[in-house]
């Protein structure tokens, strides 16, 4: 039997060691809930098991050209990565429970906390949790907690689909999600000014927002603190690269989907929760937190630490029920941030805007096609309109080899003829161009 | 050793960026952009490699040494499953591409993925139907607190309260506290079971359900959990399986057979996909047919004519508890296991873990004091004799010198309700060769705590650090280097 070491001579042998049968071994089981032999197929070879996932894996269409974002993004993945995350020294362990032989996964998360606390110019950072958006579900449990308060603003312009996984978690408790709605892409602060009181635990904004505007929140973060709120920003890794950071405009917790440091796409996940925050309230934070620390011995040494807030230890009463993080994911971003270094992370951000920018004019210069929103700055995504139901014509360019962008219609009402339009460094000036052609074509 | 940022030399490179091929370079309002650059490391490929490669040989993994971390499952993960899970059909699917007019079309293998691996998790524990969403156990049972406060809610009920075991893992009061219940602990008897008096009595109008792992956390198979089933649903409550332990009866029992209500499986474990270091996981919730409706957004059907579409239209649903499908490429190597298994060798997963779990509490009964008399499932729970006790040497201390003998100590401390526990799960993938080594290791451990106890306590001499200070990494915080 595959991936069973003992032999069938071997199993006797170990329950004659026992004096026991197979069936004493079972027989804690009442015969009223055993099963019958499950209804499952036979078992596969390695090489049939193969040819079934490669014949599924060719029904998928991933050849189209990817002009797609909506905050998961195709961007480049260098070999080494993969290289690092193949280690089976990592993959095959489990939470560093015990230091001694667990020093590989615990330096690597203490370094990976400390990438994100560069990143985003924060002080504190914990050892990820599992997306994006349940970041910023927990950012927003703990802004709840640190403030005693239960009312949140969430802008509009944050990831729809973040914003309905806040809802859908927060249905059984005694919050008050209020939505604010940004004007002509950007957050606004006459809305946040009047909204913002004293039962105002925290303000969610994101940078760059869903239509890819970027911003400042720096006005914000005051506002709030005056009223003794905080600010949450939900930010994108790579726009970090050249983009003003959570901790530079005053942010009390920044969170993100880190998928875009060196994870692929994967139809979905596994991606990577980052999220960081000011040092005081480190004690409130939720998840795995990794410190530094000295052995027996005098050397340095890094262990799980703060874990009294954690599930095994406190219960009901914890910060969350989170258990792991999703430490392979942390290691793959920490793999990515240090291998385009410094100068690297900086070039591929600018790239991003610079070809972003190309593809915006070179769009907006087709008949009928417009921008969406009057002036503003945007990272690697941005709005237009076409001039008629951009759902309809997104069809028709899949029919001509792209994925040309998101249909802004399916999350927000009367923007049928709007499209979002991601352009990461991996597309080029040839693949925009053949864009810009084949909409031309259908419009 | 140094961090990767102590490596760092200026305007060291280890990738050359693609150069633009775009005519213009956009200025950006300087008030919206970083005043300096990310103090990223400056290394070259090489510097990289050796950093991660020197990191990963500090680490045990299953691929190593042995790791009997009890509860945790810590089986052989195939290779095969990484390598189908990195195709390029898999690896490189943007998850908004079903959201596109005609886009589902492009995704049917990704979507076929998901309906069958549904389909046989259903086969395997007598559910309903499956979520694939929840991204860990914890995270599954979150979502069964929540499907069971929706179901509660349609019914116009008013619960307040969910029980969970004493021994329960600590996720369990955890999940169902953040959903807004009460939790109330329903004490261990002592042969190791719950105690179906203690949980009678606890029983009332206001109980939304029970959180019950089975086997339980002390590898018991809990005898009446029938009952308990039974018992919870006379008070109109319903009963969550947590499926941490179902390696040990796969192919033999199913939850949905003994009355559960919402179950979750954690892919990681009993599917064998790697364990990442602590993550990713996944953990897949099951559901009875008439909760079925309040399932997450969205499902996976399949249409008349074969095809795989995604249904959103789910007006009961609990809603969006992850971005979009659940952990796609951990779920991948789940179906794969699956198939490469098949009936027959799932069935020989329970025995064999089964099997190997009873070979070491046999071998070690002599040596350290059961948690119990009686067979056991997957995992053995031990502690050190009283003699041991005594002599000053804990379970923390014969865990160290468990390192020094080339094994993953076993989880240690837990369940709480055992004093000094030891839990050992070896899983059906070790072979007799390694459970003997293991054994041996233990007894030799036994007798020196009786001869030597001073040995055991300078343990583990092998590993580049030895007993970190805990205490000073909380009151001295260093969590980041930060320049």
């Amino acid at each position: 039997m595959p991936f069973i070491s003992n032999t069938a001579g071997q199993q006797q042998q170990m329950l004659k060691a026992m004096d026991l049968s197979m069936e004493d071994l079972f027989s804690d089981i009442p015969q009223d809930v055993r099963c019958p032999a499950l209804d499952l197929p036979e078992g596969l070879s390695e090489q049939q098991v193969r040819a079934k996932l490669a014949a599924i894996a060719e029904k998928d269409s991933v050849d189209l050209t990817c002009f797609l974002g909506g905050g998961f993004y195709d961007h480049f993945i260098p070999a080494a990565v993969y290289a690092i995350l193949s280690r089976s020294e990592f993959y095959t362990a489990y939470t560093p429970y015990q230091p001694e032989v667990s020093q590989g996964t615990l330096q690597a998360i203490y370094e990976y906390q400390s990438q994100i606390c560069r990143l985003t110019e924060m002080e504190v950072s914990n050892a990820s949790l599992y997306d994006g958006g349940t970041a910023l579900y927990e950012a927003m449990m703990m802004a709840l907690r640190i403030t005693g308060r239960n009312t949140i603003l969430i802008d509009d312009s944050v990831n729809p689909i973040y914003r309905v996984m806040l809802h859908s978690y927060t249905r059984n408790l005694h919050i008050d999600l209020e939505q604010t709605r940004c004007t002509d892409g950007l957050v606004d602060l006459g809305q946040i000014r009047k909204r913002l009181n004293d039962r105002t635990a925290a303000v969610i904004v994101q940078n760059p927002n869903f239509f890819g505007c970027i911003d400042d929140f720096s006005d914000i973060a005051e506002m709030a603190h005056a009223k003794g709120a905080l600010l949450i920003v939900s930010c994108y890794p790579i726009s970090l690269g050249i983009v003003k950071t959570p901790g530079a405009m005053g942010a009390d917790i920044a969170t993100g989907e880190g998928q875009s440091m060196g994870l692929p796409m994967s139809f979905g996940g596994p991606y990577l929760g980052f999220m960081a925050s000011r040092k005081e309230y480190v004690r409130k934070m939720p998840g795995r937190i990794v410190g530094q620390t000295t052995d027996r011995l005098g050397r340095r040494a890094f262990v799980l630490t703060l874990q009294a807030r954690e599930q095994h230890i406190r219960r009901d009463k914890a910060t969350s029920n989170i258990c792991s993080n999703e430490a392979l994911c942390a290691l793959a971003a920490h793999a990515y941030l240090t291998l385009l270094g410094k100068k690297g992370l900086q070039e591929t951000a600018q790239l991003c805007a610079d070809k972003a920018s190309y593809a915006y004019k070179r769009l907006c210069a087709i008949p009928g096609v417009k921008p969406h929103f009057k002036a503003m700055w945007f990272f690697n995504e941005f709005v237009m309109d076409l001039p008629r139901d951009s759902a309809d014509v997104i069809a028709q360019l899949i029919e001509k080899g792209f994925a040309a962008g998101f249909p802004l219609s399916r999350y927000y009402q009367g923007m049928d003829r709007s499209i979002l339009i991601c352009v990461t460094e991996k597309r080029t000036k040839h693949e925009i161009g053949m864009l810009a052609e084949a909409l031309e074509s259908v419009l | 050793m140094k961090l990767v940022f102590e490596k760092s030399q200026p305007d060291r490179r280890a990738l050359r960026i693609a150069p633009s091929d775009v005519p213009t370079s956009v200025n950006i309002h300087k008030r919206l952009l970083r005043d300096r650059p990310a103090e990223l490391a400056e290394l070259s490929e090489l510097d990289v490699i050796r950093h991660f490669t020197e990191l990963s040989r500090r680490n045990f993994g299953v691929d190593t040494n042995f790791y009997p971390l009890g509860s945790c499952t810590m089986k052989y993960s195939p290779k095969v499953a990484e390598r189908i899970a990195g195709y390029p059909g898999f690896a490189h699917l943007h998850p908004l591409l079903p959201q596109l007019r005609m886009g589902g079309m492009l995704t049917q293998g990704a979507l076929q993925i998901l309906y069958e691996t549904d389909l046989l998790l259903r086969e395997i524990t007598g559910m309903g139907g499956f979520t694939m969403q929840p991204m860990a156990g914890a995270h599954g049972e979150l979502t069964g607190m929540m499907i069971m406060a929706a179901y509660h809610r349609d019914k116009g009920q008013k619960k307040t309260i969910v029980l969970a075991p004493d021994s329960a893992h600590g996720t369990n009061p955890a999940s169902a506290a953040i959903v807004g219940y009460k939790v109330v602990s329903v004490p261990t008897n002592a042969k190791g079971s719950i105690d179906v008096d203690a949980l009678k009595a606890l029983l009332s109008p206001e109980v939304a359900g029970v959180m019950m792992t089975c086997p339980n956390t002390l590898g018991r198979f809990e005898p009446q959990i029938r009952q308990v089933c039974d018992l919870v649903h006379r008070v109109d409550g319903l009963a969550y399986y947590d499926g941490a332990n179902l390696n040990a009866i796969v192919g033999k029992a199913r939850p949905g057979d003994f009355g559960f209500d919402i179950v979750h499986v954690n892919l990681h474990k009993t599917f064998a996909t790697p364990h990442g270091g602590g993550g990713p996981g996944a953990g897949p919730v099951g559901v009875r047919e008439n909760l079925m409706e309040y399932l997450p957004i969205s499902i996976v059907v399949k249409r008349d004519d074969g095809t795989y579409a995604l249904e959103y239209n789910r007006p009961k649903s609990i809603g969006y508890i992850a971005p979009f499908y659940g952990n796609f490429a951990v779920i991948i190597r789940a179906y794969v296991y699956i198939l490469m298994l098949g009936h027959e060798g799932l069935t020989r997963v329970a025995e064999n873990a089964v099997l190997n779990a009873n070979y070491i509490r046999v071998k070690l009964k002599k040596y350290y004091e059961p948690a119990f008399a009686g067979i056991c499932k997957h995992e053995c729970v031990f502690s050190p004799t009283k003699e041991m006790l005594d002599n000053g040497v804990h379970a923390i201390d014969i865990a160290k010198a468990l390192i020094d003998r080339g094994f993953h100590p076993p989880t240690v401390y837990f369940p709480t309700i055992v004093k000094e526990a030891m839990m050992i799960e070896p899983t059906e993938t070790e072979s007799k060769e390694t459970l003997d080594a293991f054994i041996e290791a233990m007894i030799e451990i036994a007798e020196l705590a009786k001869t030597n106890p001073a040995a055991i306590k300078d343990t583990p001499m092998t590993t580049p650090v030895s007993r970190p200070d805990e205490t000073a990494a909380a009151r001295n915080l260093d969590i980041a280097c930060i320049p």
